[in-house]
């Protein structure tokens, strides 16, 4: 009976005769690193799963969002299970997606004749980035308000068509009632809709074209050999995709899903810290690692080039992306013979590393917390040292300048600058600034500047 | 013969079919597309705002002061506030600073004793009079428009926040 259910069910929807084959498709025998786009695919399911989740409990109303994720964090049963496997999820995925577009190019996979699989690919990095984007906005915090803030006003750099982006990004002209749904409604429906419809051109490209084999170096591509050379390949080495190369894909992202799934539980999803209020000055806004290098980035290169910068750079990108299959469709596949695509490979990785770890600690911005220097430095001082010593915290020297390892890192440690220059110099740079140091001519009474300039001096070594 | 006409017409079906589609789908999209940009395509009133007497702030001393944005909706909560450094720096003028900083943006803060508006993403300063002190902004910081009534109210006029993050 069962047998006969299963039967008949086989025959009217052709599962055998229509999916079975696809499933089955021959590919050369691959190792782990193929499994990335596969466990890319399984990270985005999970967004999908756990984003509808939250959709059934959240409200994209910037008067009730903070409210409604405070809830599904504190208050709903396993939510902030299901909000924490949202969030590390969301960091899977971004990191799947690259290192499946870092394979694929170290392996040569995009040339001839899997140019469109690439191009879709970099449409899906695009879109990732886009998901990434939205998604930390709906938290509706204050990181998130000023990320909108942030976003638009690189946007608005762009020539001739600026104002008209910033009013997209707002939907209006303030950050206000219509910006949350717009972009919840960009995260929830629309860039998931375009995802959906990319992974099933990019799928079926996989199939079309075959899973490229792994690149043996001196063997290149050539537009008249490579599909023949392919076939033979195929027909004489292939194995069937299930089960053959598909259990390491599901070994890999069951191993990928158990991380997530541990650092949900152990770590919780990310703090939502105070809900956005562009009344509240005292904001310190970061976004989320995946934009906290490029925020690094805009802090270091030098005001002169930063209009075209940030215009410049996202547009290089992107073209860099799309014509790469055009410019080395043949050729050496392997990384092997390839040198530079692993430069350019560790390059990037590297520096992005090295940029989310310096702008973590942004030490291009002055410490706005309140700093108070160490007994060690104020010991033994006279009365007007001591003044003097007061002035550094108060008048925000402090904030720029570390002495003895308090203060901030935006200026020149001042620990033994009684060393370096005399009281002369010292004055001379307090009342006119200089490059990035104010002038406090101004600001300064000149009995204040005395004592300050005497405190100083007395930082010898 | 009789191929030609059949494939004449095949062709003259298809394009029809096309046409009529596309049409469908401008009908369709023309108003979606429209909806959707309407909130770029309806301008901001302007309104003059109260933000307290000219007798509540003191001659040289630089404020936050919060009002309503131009166009608040009524599920906006806290987002329809909006704020600016109010500065009085004589008995008769007020300075309005945007809290934008000229390079991306982000709320700048003011350190009275330090006399400079501090930024807290990529460390812009400026003096007291939103000209810049150091870092990276490109521009003195934005004023709004302030005026002192005939009652001695002291308004500010909301600018959108295109315009204040935006190069003037």
């Amino acid at each position: 009976m069962m047998k006969a259910i299963v039967y008949w069910l086989d025959d009217r929807i052709g599962f055998s005769t229509t999916f079975k084959p696809l499933i089955e498709h021959p590919v050369p025998p691959t190792g782990w690193d193929y499994t990335l786009g596969s466990a890319a695919l399984i990270a985005f399911t999970v967004q999908v799963v756990t984003g509808v989740a939250l959709a059934f409990s959240y409200v994209p109303t910037p008067d009730h969002a903070y409210e409604s994720l405070d809830f599904i964090t504190h208050d709903a049963i396993l939510g902030n299970i299901v909000r924490g496997v949202h969030f590390w999820g969301a960091s899977a995925m971004v990191l799947l997606v690259c290192a499946h577009a870092a394979q694929v190019f170290l392996i040569g996979a995009f040339k001839f004749p899997r140019e469109v699989n690439w191009l879709s690919g970099t449409l899906l990095l695009v879109f990732t980035f886009g998901m990434a984007f939205t998604g930390q906005l709906l938290r509706w915090n204050q990181d998130a308000y000023w990320a909108v803030v942030v976003g638009a006003s690189q946007a608005a750099r762009a020539p001739l068509i600026g104002d008209f982006l910033t009013g997209i990004l707002f939907a209006g002209n303030q950050v206000g009632g219509a910006t949350l749904t717009r972009f919840y409604a960009t995260h929830v429906f629309m860039i998931p809709a375009i995802i959906f419809g990319l992974l099933g051109l990019h799928l079926y490209l996989v199939i079309r074209h075959g899973v490229s084999e792994p690149p043996v170096p001196g063997v290149r591509v050539d537009r008249l050999t490579y599909r023949q050379r392919y076939e033979e390949l195929i027909h004489k080495i292939g194995v069937p995709f299930w089960p053959d190369a598909g259990w390491k894909d599901v070994v890999f992202a069951l191993a990928v899903g158990s991380i997530v799934l541990i650092l949900a539980a152990v770590l919780g999803p990310r703090d939502l810290g105070n809900k956005a209020d562009p009344t509240v000055i005292q904001a310190y806004p970061r976004p989320d690692w995946y934009f906290l290098w490029y925020f690094a980035l805009l802090a270091l290169i030098p005001a002169g080039i930063e209009d075209w910068f940030i215009i410049g750079f996202p547009l290089v990108l992107g073209v860099l992306f799309v014509i790469l299959p055009f410019i080395a469709p043949f050729g050496e596949r392997s990384p092997r013979r390839r040198p530079w695509a692993v430069g350019v490979v560790l390059v990037t990785a590297f520096s992005i590393g090295a940029l989310v770890e310096y702008g973590s600690n942004a030490p291009w911005s002055p410490d706005l917390s309140t700093l108070t220097l160490p007994p060690s430095v104020t010991q033994g001082l006279t009365a007007s040292q001591l003044q003097g010593a007061q002035s550094f915290q108060q008048r925000g020297c402090i904030n720029c300048h570390t002495i003895a390892g308090v203060g901030g890192q935006r200026g020149p440690e001042l620990t033994h600058i009684g060393t370096s220059l005399s009281s002369n110099e010292l004055t001379w740079r307090i009342l006119n600034g200089g490059r990035n140091m104010p002038a406090y001519g101004t600001t300064l009474s000149p009995q204040e500047l005395a004592n300050l300039v005497d405190f100083l001096g007395t930082r010898t070594r | 013969m009789e191929d030609e006409a059949l494939t004449t017409r095949r062709r003259f079906l298809s394009r029809v079919s096309l046409a009529l589609s596309g049409l469908a789908g401008a009908v369709v999209g023309v108003p979606i597309l429209a909806y959707l940009l309407s909130p770029l395509l309806e301008p901001a009133p302007d309104q003059w705002r109260d933000v307290g007497l000219v007798e509540n702030f003191r001659v040289g001393e630089t404020v936050e002061v919060a009002y309503d944005d131009q166009s608040p909706l009524p599920w906006a909560g806290q987002t329809a506030r909006t704020a600016v450094w109010l500065r009085r720096s004589n008995e008769t003028d007020f300075s309005a600073f945007s809290i934008n900083c000229t390079h991306l943006g982000c709320p700048v803060n003011w350190r009275a004793d330090a006399q400079l508006f501090l930024c807290p993403c990529h460390g812009g300063v400026y003096y007291a009079d939103g000209s810049v002190a150091g870092g990276p902004p490109p521009r003195s910081l934005n004023q709004l428009p302030v005026r002192v009534t005939d009652d001695q109210r002291v308004q500010v006029l909301p600018r959108p926040l295109t315009q204040t993050i935006s190069r003037a």
